[in-house]
C-alpha cells in the first residue's frame, strides 16, 4: 500500500512541480518523497521508476494520439534515426523512469544515514 | 559505507540530470527535449486544437476580431488602423516565429550565433556584403516617414507581445532542437528581412565570371558565346515600342577600351549566389478577353520551395481598406494579393544593380585608396560575430565611396587572387523606403493610385502588374536603375577613379510601362524589359521562354476565365524543347543507334513537348540537352578559369539554329573537323548509357528525376517533403525545379464580387507538428487552387469560421 501511494504522490507532485519548474524537478520529488517516506532503497527506486515510467510515457503517448502521431514520427526520425513513435515514447518514458529511480534511490540512502 | 552509498547514488543522479540537460555530451539535451510537460511533447498539436483566444493587451488603440478559416487563415478586422499591424505581428510570431529570427539573423550575419563556427563564411560575407549597413540606411528611411514607422512600430510591438508571451514549452520546436532561445522584435529586423529578399532578388551577379570569360576568349569568340541579342525574346514592353531620346546621356570613359573592355587580366574567385532562377511569372487579361467582361490578374513568383513557407496568408481589414492575399513572415502588409478594387503582383526584374570595382590601396593597413589622384582615407566598419561555444570573430571591412570592400586579403571567397581588393557597388546600399509601396497598394483604389505607389519601390526593381475593377490593366518596370552605358558593370571595373562610377539613375518618367494596351493583355516573366530602341542599356542574359509561351497564349486566348488562367499557370509545355528537339531529331544517325538507344529516341521524338509528371521524353531531352551542351563546350572550356561564366542556354540553341556549323561545334582537341550530326549522336549515345542507369533506378518518368522537394529551412529532412509528383521546371511556365518553383500561385478576377484562387506549397503553421504545416503541399502539387475567401463582417457566423481571437485593449 505505502508502494502504490509513494508512485502515485510522486506522480502528482512531478506533475505539479514541471508546471512551474524545470524537468528535472522530477528527481527533486522523487528524491524528496524517497527521503520523506521510509521504505527500503530498492523499493524506494522502484517506486520513482515506475511512477515517472507511466507519468511520462502516458504523457508522451496521450499527447501523441491527440496528434496523430504526427510529430512523433518526424522526431523520432530526427532523434533516433529511425521512424517509430512507440520508440520514442518508450525512450521518453525510460528517461524520466531513470532520472527519477535513481533520485529516489538518493533519497531513501539519505534516509538511513539518521 | 552508508555515506559511500548515499554519496554514489547522489552523484550518479546528478551527473544523469546534467547529461541529459545539455548537448556536451548527448547531440541533444534528450532530458529537456522529451520531458512531456516542457519539451518537443508540446509542440505535438492536437487533432481538434482550439485556436481561440481572448487576449489583452496595452499597446492596441482598439478593438481587433481575428477569424481563422478551415484552413487557418486568419481574417483580421481592426477598429484602429496601426491596430491591423499590431495584430499581423502577433500571427506572424505565433505561426511562423522561428524562421522569422533564422532569416534575418542570416541577413545579418549572425547564424554563427545559433549553429556556431561553421556558420563564419557565411556571416563574413554577409557582413562584407554590407547587409547590416544597408539595413541600417533603410531603417532611417522608413523611420523617416511617420506613416511607416507608426506601420512598423505596431508591428514590431505585436511581434513582441507575442514573444513576451511565450514560455519555455511553447517556444517553436526548432528552438529546443537547437537549443536557443528567441530575442525581441526589432524595426531594424523587418529592414533586415527586406534587404534579404534584396539579396535574393537583386543580389545575382555574374562580373567575375563574365570578367574571366571575356579575358579568356577571343573577341569573337566572346561575343559567339555570350551574345547581347536574344533571339527568342518577346520583351515585356513589346516590340516596336517607341522611346523618347534618354534624358540622361551615360557615355563611356575614353579609356573604357584600353583598361576595360581589352584587358585580360584572370580573376579567380568563387562566390555563393542567389539562384539565378529567381524569377516569375505575372500576367493580367483586359476584360476584353475574358468570359465575365472583368480582368484577371495571375501572378506567381518562383523562389526557393522551403518549410515554413516564405510566404503566409491572410486578410487585413481597416476601416481604410480591405486586403488579402499573402504577406512575409517579417515585415507588415500584404505583399501580392488584392483589395476590393484592384488586384497588384510582381515578377524580379533581374537587372544588372551589383558592381564590383578593383580598389588600389596604399598598403596593407587599407586606411587610404588611390581615387581621383589623390589617397582618399577609408572607414571601417567593425563587425563582432559572436560564435556558438566559442571566441568572438572580429571581421574589420574596409567602406570606399563605391561602397564596402567585400574582398580582400583576409576574405577571399574560397579560391582568392590573393592581393587583390575589390569593392561593391550595390543598388541595395542607397537609402529607399520599399513597405511604402505595399501599405500603399493595399489602399489603391485605382491606376492613379498604383502610379504613386509603384514609385516607392527602388530594390529589388519589379515587374509590377496591375488590373483594376473599372477595367484598368497596366505593368511597370519599376525600380532604381543606374542609367548605364553599353557593357557597363558587366565585367568587373576599375576603382581608381571616378570615370566608370555609375552616373545617374535612369528618370522614374522613363521606366517601360504599359496601360491598357491594345493587344488586351500585358504580362512578364523576367525577359528583358524592352527591345534595343530603348535608349538604356539592359545588360543581357535575361531568361526568354517562359515570356514567349505565355504572350503567344494570351494573344490566342479569348473568352478567358479563371480556370484557363490557373490551367496556364500550371502548363508544362517547354517552348524550349519546341525550339532544340527538331536539331537532335534532324541530326542524329539513327542508323548508328543501338536497340535500347533506338527505344529512347523514339521516346523522345513521341514526345508530346509537355514536362508531365510521368513524361519519359522530357527526362530524356534534359539528359540529352545536358551531354550535348558538353560535347559543344567542354573542350572551349577545358583550360579556361574555374570561376568563369558558362555560355546561356539560348546563347547555344540560337547559335545552332542559325548556323548548323556553329563554331564550337568542332571538338578542338582533335584534328578533324566534327559536324553537328556526329556531335548530337555523340551526345546521345552517352545519354542513353545514363539513361539505362536512370530507368534501372525507376527514375526514368520526369517527376522521379526531377524529384521536387520543399526543404525544411534547417534542412532537417523528417521535416521537408521529398519526391513531389510535380511536372514543369525550367523554361516552362510551371517553373516548378528540384527545390525552387511557383511560390505562391495566384489568380484573381475582379467581377463585381472577387473571384480568387492561390495556393502555395506550405500550410499556415510553422510547427511540424501541426497539421496546418504541409497541408497546402498535395493540393499545390497536383495544380489545384483553394478559392480565396474576401470575409465581410456580416460572415462572422459562416461556416467557414473555425476560431476567433479577440485582441483588446486592457
Amino acid at each position: 500500500m505505502k508502494f502504490i501511494s509513494t508512485i502515485l504522490l510522486t506522480v502528482l507532485l512531478s506533475v505539479a512541480a514541471c508546471l512551474y519548474f524545470l524537468w528535472w524537478s522530477i528527481a527533486l520529488v522523487a528524491f524528496v518523497i524517497a527521503a520523506a517516506i521510509p521504505q527500503k532503497p530498492f523499493k524506494a527506486f522502484a517506486a520513482g521508476f515506475i511512477a515517472l515510467f507511466f507519468l511520462w510515457g502516458g504523457l508522451a503517448l496521450f499527447i501523441s494520439s491527440n496528434n496523430n502521431y504526427l510529430l512523433a514520427h518526424k522526431v523520432s526520425l530526427i532523434i533516433l534515426k529511425t521512424d517509430n513513435p512507440a520508440y520514442l515514447i518508450l525512450a521518453t518514458a525510460l528517461i524520466g523512469a531513470l532520472v527519477a529511480g535513481f533520485a529516489a534511490l538518493s533519497g531513501s540512502l539519505l534516509r538511513k544515514l539518521f | 559505507m552508508k555515506i559511500f552509498s548515499f554519496s554514489l547514488a547522489a552523484i550518479f543522479t546528478t551527473a544523469l540530470v546534467i547529461l541529459l540537460n545539455n548537448q556536451l555530451v548527448l547531440p541533444a539535451a534528450l532530458g529537456k527535449l522529451l520531458s512531456p510537460q516542457h519539451g518537443v511533447w508540446q509542440n505535438a498539436e492536437e487533432q481538434d486544437h482550439d485556436f481561440s483566444a481572448d487576449l489583452k493587451f496595452d499597446n492596441l488603440k482598439g478593438k481587433v476580431e481575428v477569424y481563422l478559416d478551415d484552413r487557418l487563415v486568419p481574417h483580421v478586422f481592426a477598429e484602429q488602423e496601426t491596430d491591423v499591424y499590431f495584430v499581423q505581428g502577433y500571427l506572424h510570431a505565433k505561426f511562423r516565429l522561428w524562421q522569422m529570427e533564422l532569416q534575418t539573423h542570416a541577413a545579418a550575419g549572425r547564424a554563427s550565433e545559433i549553429i556556431g563556427a561553421k556558420a563564419i563564411a557565411h556571416d563574413r560575407e554577409f557582413r562584407r556584403l554590407g547587409m547590416g549597413y544597408a539595413a541600417e540606411i533603410s531603417l532611417k528611411e522608413m523611420e523617416a516617414d511617420p506613416e511607416t514607422k507608426s506601420i512598423c512600430d505596431a508591428y514590431t510591438a505585436g511581434v513582441n507581445a507575442y514573444i513576451n508571451s511565450l514560455t519555455e514549452s511553447k517556444l517553436p520546436i526548432e528552438y529546443k532542437l537547437i537549443g536557443y532561445k528567441p530575442e525581441l522584435w526589432s524595426n531594424l529586423k523587418t529592414a533586415l528581412f527586406l534587404k534579404y529578399m534584396s539579396y535574393d532578388l537583386a543580389g545575382h551577379d555574374d562580373d567575375f565570371e563574365m570578367t574571366n570569360a571575356k579575358n579568356y576568349f577571343s573577341k569573337e569568340d566572346f561575343d559567339l558565346l555570350y551574345p547581347q541579342k536574344q533571339d527568342s525574346l518577346d520583351p515585356i514592353i513589346p516590340k516596336g515600342t517607341v522611346y523618347a531620346a534618354s534624358k540622361v546621356p551615360v557615355k563611356a570613359p575614353a579609356i573604357a577600351d584600353s583598361v576595360y573592355f581589352n584587358s585580360t587580366e584572370l580573376l579567380a574567385l568563387q562566390q555563393q549566389k542567389p539562384d539565378r532562377d529567381n524569377g516569375s511569372n505575372n500576367w493580367a487579361v483586359s476584360g476584353k478577353k475574358t468570359k465575365s467582361g472583368a480582368p484577371i490578374l495571375c501572378n506567381d513568383p518562383h523562389l526557393g520551395l522551403n518549410l515554413p513557407s516564405l510566404w503566409y496568408e491572410m486578410q487585413l481589414s481597416t476601416p481604410a481598406y480591405n486586403a488579402y492575399g499573402v504577406s512575409f513572415p517579417g515585415a507588415p502588409s500584404i505583399i501580392i494579393g488584392y483589395n476590393d478594387s484592384c488586384a497588384f503582383g510582381f515578377t524580379n526584374g533581374g537587372r544588372d544593380v551589383k558592381d564590383y570595382y578593383k580598389i588600389k590601396f596604399k598598403d596593407d593597413s587599407r586606411k587610404e585608396y588611390w581615387f581621383n589622384n589623390e589617397w582618399k582615407q577609408t572607414e571601417f566598419r567593425i563587425e563582432k560575430i559572436k560564435v556558438k561555444d566559442s571566441l568572438d570573430y572580429i571581421d574589420t571591412v574596409a567602406y570606399t565611396l563605391f561602397g564596402p570592400v567585400m574582398f580582400d586579403k583576409s576574405f577571399t571567397g574560397k579560391r582568392a587572387p590573393g592581393n587583390s581588393y575589390y569593392a561593391l557597388r550595390w543598388k541595395a546600399h542607397d537609402p529607399s523606403n520599399e513597405l511604402k509601396i505595399f501599405s500603399q497598394l493595399n489602399r489603391a483604389k485605382n491606376y492613379a493610385d498604383y502610379s504613386v505607389a509603384v514609385l516607392n519601390l527602388k530594390t529589388p526593381g519589379q515587374n509590377c502588374a496591375f488590373a483594376c475593377k473599372n477595367g484598368d490593366i497596366a505593368i511597370r518596370t519599376q525600380g532604381a536603375w543606374p542609367a548605364k552605358w553599353k557593357g557597363q558593370g558587366d565585367f568587373v571595373m576599375p576603382g581608381t577613379d571616378s570615370s566608370f562610377m555609375w552616373q545617374s539613375m535612369i528618370p522614374m518618367d522613363e521606366t517601360p510601362f504599359q496601360y491598357n494596351p491594345e493587344r488586351g493583355f500585358i504580362s512578364s516573366a523576367n525577359q528583358k524589359p524592352a527591345d534595343t530602341t530603348y535608349p538604356y542599356y539592359l545588360g543581357r542574359n535575361y531568361p526568354v521562354y517562359r515570356g514567349l509561351i505565355i504572350n503567344k497564349k494570351l494573344a490566342a486566348m479569348e473568352n478567358i476565365t479563371p480556370e484557363n488562367m490557373m490551367e496556364l499557370q500550371t502548363n508544362n509545355y517547354n517552348v524550349f524543347a519546341e525550339e532544340a528537339r527538331p536539331i537532335f531529331l534532324k541530326n542524329i544517325n539513327v542508323d548508328a543507334l543501338s536497340a535500347s538507344e533506338k527505344k529512347y529516341f523514339e521516346l523522345l521524338r513521341g514526345w508530346n513537348l509537355s514536362n508531365d509528371v510521368k513524361s519519359k521524353g522530357t527526362t530524356i531531352f534534359i539528359v540529352l540537352w545536358k551531354n550535348f551542351t558538353a560535347a559543344v563546350f567542354d573542350d572551349e572550356f577545358k583550360n579556361a578559369p574555374d570561376v568563369v561564366m558558362r555560355p546561356f542556354e539560348s546563347s547555344l540553341l540560337d547559335g545552332i539554329l542559325k548556323d548548323s556549323a556553329y563554331k564550337f561545334i568542332d571538338n578542338i582537341e582533335t584534328t578533324q573537323r566534327e559536324t553537328l550530326p556526329e556531335i548530337a549522336t555523340a551526345a546521345f549515345k552517352k545519354s542513353g548509357i545514363e539513361l539505362q542507369k536512370i530507368e534501372a533506378e525507376g527514375k526514368l518518368e520526369w517527376a522521379k528525376y526531377k524529384g521536387t522537394k520543399i526543404t525544411h529551412l534547417a534542412k532537417l529532412d523528417a521535416f521537408s517533403r521529398t519526391g513531389l509528383p510535380v511536372g514543369g521546371g525550367v523554361h516552362c511556365i510551371n517553373a516548378a525545379k528540384e527545390t525552387h518553383g511557383p511560390s505562391w500561385r495566384m489568380v484573381v478576377s475582379l467581377t463585381a464580387e472577387t473571384e480568387a484562387y492561390g495556393v502555395y506549397p506550405g500550410g499556415q503553421s510553422g510547427n511540424p507538428g501541426s497539421k496546418f504545416y504541409d497541408n497546402f503541399v498535395d493540393q499545390w502539387a497536383s495544380s489545384k487552387y483553394y478559392r480565396l475567401w474576401m470575409m465581410t463582417k456580416a460572415e462572422v457566423n459562416s461556416k467557414k469560421v473555425k476560431w476567433k481571437i479577440s485582441f483588446n485593449k486592457t
